[in-house]
């Protein structure tokens, strides 16, 4: 068996404990962020990296964004993937229509290519970011693809012809449910599905040296637009200081009997 | 109309679906049209009386024998086979993992946009939405275009209410016209775990802990009052990152959303990323070593002190009464 895997990540700010805005509202101040990719993404490519240490094959990652994106492109090909393509924007949130479209053209265009179709597209379940939930969807439906969003879990379970049969699992409260689809597919993944490596030094100088493939997708507005952000009103809250030590033990038991958590 | 998917699981409601009614019905009112509910698979019919209830108009009962369990494709076309007849202007369901899902299914096959976790809507020439973005510590206003208008709607946001006059709503047998291929994906096989544990998403009082407890070991002192208190056990991401807890029982933006009634952080600095999880508490009661630590600006009742002293001591006094 040999997996032929894409995967998909998103460069974003790495947030601190505030968000401050730019002065037209339209992006986060990133003046003094470092910028990481999705918490679910950096998963989604672990998990590609491993199914290919597992049963061979190889893991090209993608990413729509702004040059500087490379970096996350290099530091996914520091953990053992091997191809990048960066479709180069000018840095603006594409909405999730257009993103979709320059996602399409560049797998078909790659697939074309190959000759072959990805076996296995991931993605992560939702950008931290924009928080759209939907692209991978929007993916698989234009490509005629099954997709399994929001898993924690994916075994290879065989070949069939030329199809590799899947079993992805999804976490409920108390339990999973099992999803089992053949490829060509489509999976969003989620935090948890693994714990992501710290890339190894000689992956990262290897990373260093790989070409990354670079096109310009024409951007076409999808409905839904920005207008601007918003940093939500906090309700100024004035926390009751119950004590300190184990001196606001009677504090915390008056508040548990209060909300009849003990008996009083 | 305003047309509502409603998640259920054999005839017990998601209580976020109830957020999204309230939400739709406040939207029908204000645009002085029905809201209609779309109630699909077995055991929908418990549901009937608690429709009323939330002035829901019109239900659309879709039935069909491969209904029974989920299939995020086959619930997709179910509602859009439903546009002819409902004639929505507005497509709603809970920004949950399947509400989410269904609806970009719905969105791509209708090759219309979509707006996932909406809190707010100004149903004018544009129309305008205000949604979530990183889990809701930031805001989006945007427009939003398309006939029927699809969104989602942001947990945690509006408090379920049910209408001040339950209504009659007409109930509307749909058969829908689904194919194999529409069962693609879905449910092949379940898995049972821990099925006694109280769950995180629904525990009334939840203890978390962060990079204070400083092992996997020091939760104990969390379960053992968790125990006493009949809640659940969660921790930060730092936790989860660590391999301290198994990711399931991380509380935040990339983990579950939790609404407790009480909520006790211990050893928590409250990273964004976290207390968007815990938006939903009612109460938050911080035990922190550091007065200063973000996250009392966020909490009811803070205690400074070493958890290691203050939850043995609790529980100590708990036990012996």
């Amino acid at each position: 068996m040999s997996l032929n895997i894409l995967v998909c990540v998103k460069r974003v700010p790495a947030t601190g404990a505030k968000i401050t805005l730019t002065a037209d509202e339209q992006e986060i101040d990133t003046r003094h962020l470092a910028f990481t990719v999705s918490p679910h993404e950096e998963c989604a490519v672990e998990e590609a990296v491993r199914l290919v240490e597992k049963h061979g094959g190889s893991a090209t990652v993608l990413t729509l964004g702004p040059e500087e994106a490379t970096q996350q492109l290099r530091d996914a090909l520091a953990m053992g993937v091997e191809h990048a393509l960066l479709l180069e924007t000018d840095g603006a949130d594409w909405d999730p229509q257009a993103t979709t479209e320059a996602i399409v053209d560049a797998i078909r265009e790659a697939e074309e290519k190959a000759g072959q179709p990805f076996d296995l597209l991931l993605f992560g379940n939702e950008a931290a970011d924009t928080g759209g939930y939907q692209v991978p969807i929007r993916v698989s439906h234009t490509l005629d693809r099954p997709c399994v969003t929001g898993i924690k879990g994916l075994e290879i379970d065989g070949e069939a012809g030329d199809r590799i049969t899947a079993t992805a699992r999804r976490e409920t409260t108390g339990g999973w449910e099992l999803y089992a689809v053949s490829t060509p597919a489509v999976f969003s993944v989620k935090e948890g599905i693994n714990l992501p490596r710290y890339p190894p030094l000689r992956g990262k100088l290897r990373a260093k040296k790989k070409p990354i493939q670079q096109t310009s997708p024409a951007y076409t507005a999808g409905g839904l637009q920005k207008i601007r952000l918003r940093v939500p009103e906090e309700q100024a809250q004035q926390a009751q200081h119950l004590g300190s030590g184990v001196a606001a033990v009677p504090n915390i038991l008056a508040v548990l009997k209060e909300m009849e958590f003990v008996e009083s | 109309m305003i047309l509502g998917i409603i998640e259920h699981d054999r005839g017990r409601i998601n209580k976020l679906s109830l957020e999204m009614m309230t939400f739709g019905r406040r939207l029908a009112a204000e645009r002085e049209t029905g809201f209609g509910a779309v109630l699909i698979g077995a055991g929908a019919e418990a549901l009937v009386e608690l429709m009323a209830d939330y002035g829901v108009s019109q239900i659309y009962h879709v039935q069909h024998p491969r209904l029974d369990d989920y299939a995020p494709e086959a619930w997709a076309q179910s509602v859009l086979g439903l546009f002819p007849t409902a004639g929505p202007d507005v497509v709603l369901a809970a920004g949950t993992d399947r509400g989410q899902e269904v609806m970009a299914h719905v969105a791509t096959r209708a090759n219309l946009p979509l707006a996932a976790n909406c809190l707010a809507v100004h149903a004018g020439e544009p129309f305008q939405v205000t949604r979530q973005r990183w889990g809701g510590s930031l805001l989006e206003e945007a427009t939003l275009s398309g006939s029927p208008r699809l969104m989602t709607v942001a947990p945690f946001v509006i408090a379920a209410e049910e209408a001040t006059m339950p209504t009659e709503p007409d109930i509307i047998p749909i058969m829908p016209e689904i194919t194999d291929r529409d069962f693609r994906v879905r449910i092949t096989g379940r898995v049972k775990t821990d099925s006694d544990k109280i769950s995180l998403a629904d525990a009334r009082i939840v203890i978390g802990g962060g990079r204070g407890v400083g092992s996997s070991e020091g939760f104990a002192i969390l379960e053992k009052l968790a125990g006493l208190l009949g809640g659940a056990v969660g921790g930060s991401r730092v936790v989860t990152n660590k391999g301290w807890r198994s990711h399931a029982d991380q509380i935040g933006q990339t983990g579950t959303r939790i609404a407790p009634d009480l909520y006790i952080a211990c050893g928590i600095s409250g990273a964004i990323q976290h207390m968007v999880g815990c938006k939903g508490a009612q109460r938050i009661m911080a035990i922190n070593l550091d007065p200063e630590a973000p996250i009392i600006g966020k909490a009811d009742y803070l205690v400074v002190g070493d958890l290691h002293e203050v939850l043995p001591a609790l529980v100590e006094e708990i036990e012996s009464l």
